[in-house]
């Protein structure tokens, strides 16, 4: 029996371990806390502010972030809803349809919703963060983890303008030896900038998975229930098993 | 594998526990599997209070809402159509006084309202679920009844009520017209769905 | 006319069932009178847990449908449907999708504890070929299942397995059409693999897991030091190792139950996605076929046998090599089931067989796990020499398997079973 478990362990172990491994060193670390209601609510705030004009979150509705963020709901109706298109119980979709943003930006905003799921939250983190003046692109902008991106930088009135660094020359390598600098300055300072950036895209962490909350609630009741089952069923078992040996 | 030194009471008492944190545990288990098929929030969504703006409504008119897939009138009754809504009494009605729960408890007595010239009705016949007919006019043609003080006719069997929703005498629907729950948000704003200080539901 | 001799109970409503339906009679032969032996270990707990798994993925399989919608314009929708507005249907939905990768490690465990103790060899042929079938058709079930999602690692899997189809020589092409309804894979193919998924591969799954315990219980349980327990029978003629399999069976089992349930919902609450391997970053994104996403790779428990179809990049005899590898990966899984037939050792046990034996099988569990692993990744030029490696060890395993089994010296083998 031990000797089974501890081959099962040898076995698995390598495959466990390989899983784990990975990840983009390029990247800055980013952990959600999502029972910061007030990251949260400032992540909402943020989003419907200068987000959903082009970007929906198609999935959520205002009043299961209302329930989950802890916000009365005159707070919602008054401070975030803004279209009449609206109503609280609705999921927050946007007017942008899919043929006006290509003709803007040459492709659609796409659906948010999902975006920390599909790309991981150090990354959303990271291109928030990661806009820089770069004259050659139509925007003026380009982006450290996301090259050629066809979003303009809409958080530059608070970020100010940063540029990239490389090496010693400018805009030459492969990034890896590159950092941004700030060249304008933006209404927050960047560390007031990272922290709303932080807010953003803990919200966004929330907005992909809001039954994480339910998950997370609901999760130590069962295991510490199938604890004192297995016990339980433990002593059962060896009460039984003494006919045995 | 023989009996002797089974300690039966200590078998039985371990039997019994499993048995019982076994069945809290098929509980636990059925509890996510049967809630599920209560409403979604995406039908409490389509089914959530809904705002009318009864400010272009005139005295007299009557204008048609949809609230949970079913539609409730919002009725202005003139005040020569409350005189006649009034005056009928149990000769003619068969609940005059809606004493049958069919409607929140601000909304009782003959005209079944908060504000006598504002009627709210789920326009769905208590019978067997036909819209009935909007008949305001005294002695309108096609309601099977002379005498009529205007109201409405279901024209599936056959079943009248008046303009308070109230049922007659000697028809097949059973009941008043459900009233909604409502309230007034401002003078000109009606919601529909929810009491005043009530959760919707 | 029934069996006159069958046990019935002596009265009240039992009595009246077992008139008319043998309902003691089943519950003794296979429960409370099926003889056990009574040294089962740990890597006997997989078989009741997989039934679990089954019994988890049919309940709330049934609950999703229920809310999804099965076209290409509204699955994916609908499962973030099923994920946010139905009551708790996030959960279900993770004790489906967890449930699915939970039912591949215990049924790999399962299979695993077979080839340790020879489960496979006479008279258990056909509870293994029985069982082997239930494997292929879960494979059929999971990658269908796979798709329903409508993500675009849904979409894009489904896309490489139906073209594996289109290798076969003359009909290939017409076949891969044929199987999706369509050109590429579309909703067409989605409406299909629904219904498959949902009604026709469950109903199969179902009856082969009866007919893989009613063979069983004809020939009764193999065991660690895979000894026969009925050659040696007290006067009643019970095995002399044997326990019933209830209560003795049922009560270790539900330990098992627990503690595995324990694990499973450690995952199904804090990791569902199981770091990318249960549900795939990709599948976040809605099926798009004009672009395929950076890196494909199937689920995990596809992995080995996609690496051994991947690490196939020659051809031979002017068969070409994409029709060579779904040769080797069919072969792969072919040979699984003739198993049986290729052991000639005269024990079953690996505790009694010979040191050459047990280096195949640790030889073998290595390549399956590497190629495991080879196959989620993306593949480059040595990988693909290390899964040819490995492809060959696989085989090597199978097809040496008559000569290393008959050469090697086995020990003795004891009379009764061991603790």
């Amino acid at each position: 029996m031990r000797k089974s478990l501890l081959v099962l362990c040898i076995v698995l172990l390598p495959v466990t371990g390989l899983a784990a491994s990975g990840g983009d060193a390029h990247l800055r670390d980013m952990t959600p806390d999502l029972h910061d209601k007030a990251s949260l609510q400032n992540g909402m705030k943020l989003f419907v502010n200068y987000c959903m004009g082009c970007h929906s979150l198609k999935h959520q509705r205002f009043s299961r972030a209302a329930e989950d963020l802890e916000m009365p709901r005159e707070l919602v109706e008054d401070n975030l809803i803004f279209a009449d298109a609206h109503a609280f119980n609705d999921q927050m979709s946007n007017a942008l349809e899919t043929a006006q943003g290509e003709a803007w930006f040459g492709a659609a905003p796409p659906d948010l919703t999902l975006t920390t799921r599909l790309h991981g939250v150090d990354w959303v983190y990271s291109y928030l963060l990661g806009f820089y003046r770069d004259p050659e692109r139509p925007t003026g902008v380009n982006n450290t983890v996301f090259p050629l991106v066809a979003m303009p930088n809409v958080l530059e009135p608070l970020q100010g303008v940063q540029r990239q660094v490389c090496g010693d020359a400018e805009h030459e390598g492969d990034g890896s030896d590159c950092h941004l600098e700030l060249v304008h300055e933006g209404s927050m300072s960047p560390d007031e900038f990272e922290r709303a950036m932080f807010d953003l895209t803990n919200f966004l962490a929330y907005a992909s998975e809001p039954s994480k909350l339910k998950a997370q609630a609901l999760a130590p009741k069962v295991l510490i229930f199938l604890f004192v089952f297995a016990v339980v069923a433990y002593l059962l078992k060896r009460e039984y098993w003494r006919d045995v040996h | 594998m023989a009996d002797d030194g089974v300690n039966k009471g200590r078998r039985r008492f371990l039997v019994a526990a499993t048995t019982v944190i076994g069945a809290v545990g098929a509980v636990g288990v059925a509890v996510p599997f049967l809630s599920s098929w209560q409403p979604s929030a995406r039908a409490r969504a389509a089914g959530a209070p809904v705002k009318a703006d009864i400010s272009k409504l005139e005295p007299g008119q009557r204008m048609v809402v949809e609230w949970r897939g079913r539609p409730v009138w919002i009725l202005d009754r003139s005040a020569e159509m409350i005189q006649r809504t009034e005056g009928l009494g149990s000769d003619r009605l068969a609940d005059p006084d809606s004493r049958e729960p069919q409607q929140p408890g601000y909304a009782q007595g003959p005209l079944r309202s908060i504000r006598p010239e504002i009627g709210v009705f789920i326009g769905i016949c208590t019978h067997l679920g036909c819209s009935p007919l909007f008949k305001p006019e005294p002695n309108a043609e096609g309601v099977g009844v002379d005498d009529w003080p205007g109201g409405f006719f279901c024209p599936c069997h056959g079943s009248r009520f008046d303009l308070a929703g109230r049922v007659f005498r000697n028809v097949p629907a059973p009941l008043n017209l459900e009233v909604p729950p409502y309230y007034f948000e401002s003078d000109a704003v009606i919601v529909v769905g929810v009491g005043e200080d009530e959760e919707a539901a | 006319m029934g069996n006159p001799n069958k046990p019935k109970a002596q009265r009240g409503v039992m009595r009246w069932v077992d008139e008319r339906f043998p309902a003691t009679q089943l519950w003794q032969d296979h429960l409370s009178r099926y003889y056990a032996p009574r040294n089962f270990n740990f890597w006997y707990f997989f078989g009741s847990l997989a039934l679990l798994m089954l019994v988890n993925q049919i309940l709330t399989g049934i609950w999703l449908t229920m809310s999804f919608t099965p076209t290409a314009e509204g699955a994916f929708d609908s499962v973030e449907y099923i994920m946010r507005d139905v009551e708790w249907g996030w959960l279900i939905r993770y004790l489906h999708t967890t449930g699915a990768s939970a039912f591949f490690v215990v049924i790999y465990l399962h299979m695993f504890r077979g080839l340790l103790y020879g489960s496979y060899k006479a008279p258990r042929e056909l509870v293994w070929v029985f069982g082997m079938a239930i494997y292929l058709a879960l494979m059929a079930e999971a990658f269908m299942g796979y798709l329903l999602p409508w993500g675009q690692m849904s979409y894009w899997g489904a896309q490489v397995i139906t073209s594996l189809f289109s290798a076969i020589p003359a009909i290939g092409p017409g076949l891969a059409e044929w199987i999706r309804g369509d050109y590429l894979v579309t909703g067409i193919t989605l409406n299909r693999f629904f219904a498959l998924h949902v009604v026709a591969l469950p109903i199969v799954i179902l009856a082969l897991v009866v007919l893989h315990i009613v063979a069983l219980h004809e020939v009764g349980s193999n065991n660690p030091d895979g000894i026969e327990i009925k050659d040696k029978t007290d006067s009643n003629g019970k095995p002399l190792d044997g326990i019933p399999f209830h209560p003795y069976y049922t009560v270790k089992d539900l330990v098992g139950v627990a503690v595995f349930l324990f694990v499973f919902c450690v995952v199904v609450f804090y990791f569902p996605e199981g770091g990318g391997y249960f549900i795939e970053k990709p599948n976040f994104e809605p099926a798009d076929p004009l672009q395929t996403p950076d890196h494909i790779a199937p689920v995990w428990y596809f992995t080995p046998f996609y690496a051994i179809l991947r690490g196939v990049t020659f051809s031979v005899f002017g068969l070409e090599a994409k029709f060579l590898g779904v040769v080797c990966m069919g072969l792969a899984i072919g040979l699984l089931f003739v198993l049986p037939w290729l052991d000639r050792s005269p024990v079953r046990s690996m505790r009694y067989k010979g040191w050459i034996s047990r280096v195949m099988l640790g030889l073998f569990v290595i390549c399956f796990s590497v190629l495991g692993v080879l196959g989620v990744l993306p593949s480059t030029e040595t990988r693909t020499t290390i899964a040819q490696l490995c492809t060959l060890g696989y085989f090597a395993y199978f097809l040496l398997m008559p000569f290393y089994t008959r050469l090697e010296k086995t020990r003795p083998v004891p009379e009764r079973v061991t603790d």
